[in-house]
């Protein structure tokens, strides 16, 4: 194990955070330049924004954040599967809830 | 954290014996940074249900420019990378230039605030201001409440690099410092988040 960790968390590597920043200005370009150019039907375009953003969000966490399949990463990456189950119930049902009531109010 | 590596590191045991290991402390902070997750996810739902609720005011499409917006991306993304940058500098134990990558991380940040207060700045003396409209309140909440935590990262990382010049790279200041990092890292995170439900979708 390199770096390790009287500090508390692995540490990458210059090739790791140098990866991890030209594919996030490549996501980043790719979702901006979707919506600018305006050269996608909006389905596509939706599609392409969520996408770029979820690799984008992916790549943060592994390039620079350094959480992988190791044993110490595991107690972080079960406690963010726990969070986004959370953040799915609270954005998705607040959306599903709402979006019911606004049909039934017209 | 096995017995040989803080072995290690013995002369700091007594440090690691009053305040916990540092990576019960950094996985203590990491479920910080998720229960922030979770207020944020509050606020993205509250954008979400109030963002066609215009009330007559504008729309993203007339408000935002987004190459503006990409700019703004690109600076917090450079101060993220500048941070690892500071964090490599740390494990080499080079003082000198974990300052100068923990300034640059700095100037970077702020110019991302700076940009940010400008445009909230503008917004509001054209007349939208977060009491136009229930979508302008949940954008400035939700903008604003990113930008509160750069603000305060910032703060932070000021006093760290107070910490590292005054008391150079000791054990307790790696260790903030790793602590810091994660929480840059994270705001990273959440602005992709922001940039793409804010000012993508609502240009879109």
């Amino acid at each position: 194990m390199k770096h390790t960790s009287a500090t508390g968390a692995a540490a990458g590597s210059l090739k790791s955070y140098i990866t991890g920043f030209i594919l996030s200005v490549i996501l980043t370009t790719v979702a901006f330049g979707a919506v600018m150019s305006e050269a996608l039907s909006h389905g596509a375009t939706v599609v392409t924004i969520f996408s770029a953003a979820v690799l984008q969000i992916l790549v943060h966490l592994h390039y620079f954040l350094h959480l992988n399949s190791s044993s110490e990463a595991r107690w972080n990456i079960l406690a963010m599967i726990f969070t986004v189950l959370i953040m799915a119930l609270f954005v998705g049902g607040s959306i599903w809830i709402m979006h019911n009531l606004n049909i039934r109010m017209m | 954290m096995t017995p040989a590596q803080t072995g290690a590191h013995a002369d700091t045991a007594e440090v690691f014996e009053e305040h916990g290991t540092a990576g019960h402390q950094s996985f203590g902070f990491w479920l910080y940074l998720m229960s922030d997750l979770v207020l944020f996810s509050a606020i993205f739902a509250t954008f979400a249900v109030l963002s066609k609720a215009y009330a007559g005011g504008p729309t993203g499409a007339e408000l935002f420019d987004l190459s503006f917006v990409f700019i703004e991306t690109m600076l917090l993304l450079l101060s993220s990378a500048a941070c690892g940058m500071a964090i490599l500098a740390m494990h080499a134990g080079n003082n000198g230039r974990v300052l100068q990558w923990l300034a640059l991380t700095f100037l970077l940040g702020l110019g991302f605030i700076a940009m940010e207060l400008h445009e909230f700045q503008q917004l509001i003396a054209e007349g939208h201001g977060p009491g136009r409209s229930a979508y302008l309140s949940a954008f400035f909440t939700l903008v604003g409440t990113h930008g509160l935590h750069v603000a305060s990262g910032l703060v932070w990382m000021a006093v760290m690099m107070y910490q590292v010049k005054t008391k150079g790279l000791a054990v307790m200041v790696q260790a903030r410092l790793m602590r810091l990092s994660m929480f840059w890292h994270f705001l990273d995170i959440v602005w992709v988040a922001v940039f793409s439900v804010v000012y993508l979708m609502g240009v879109l």
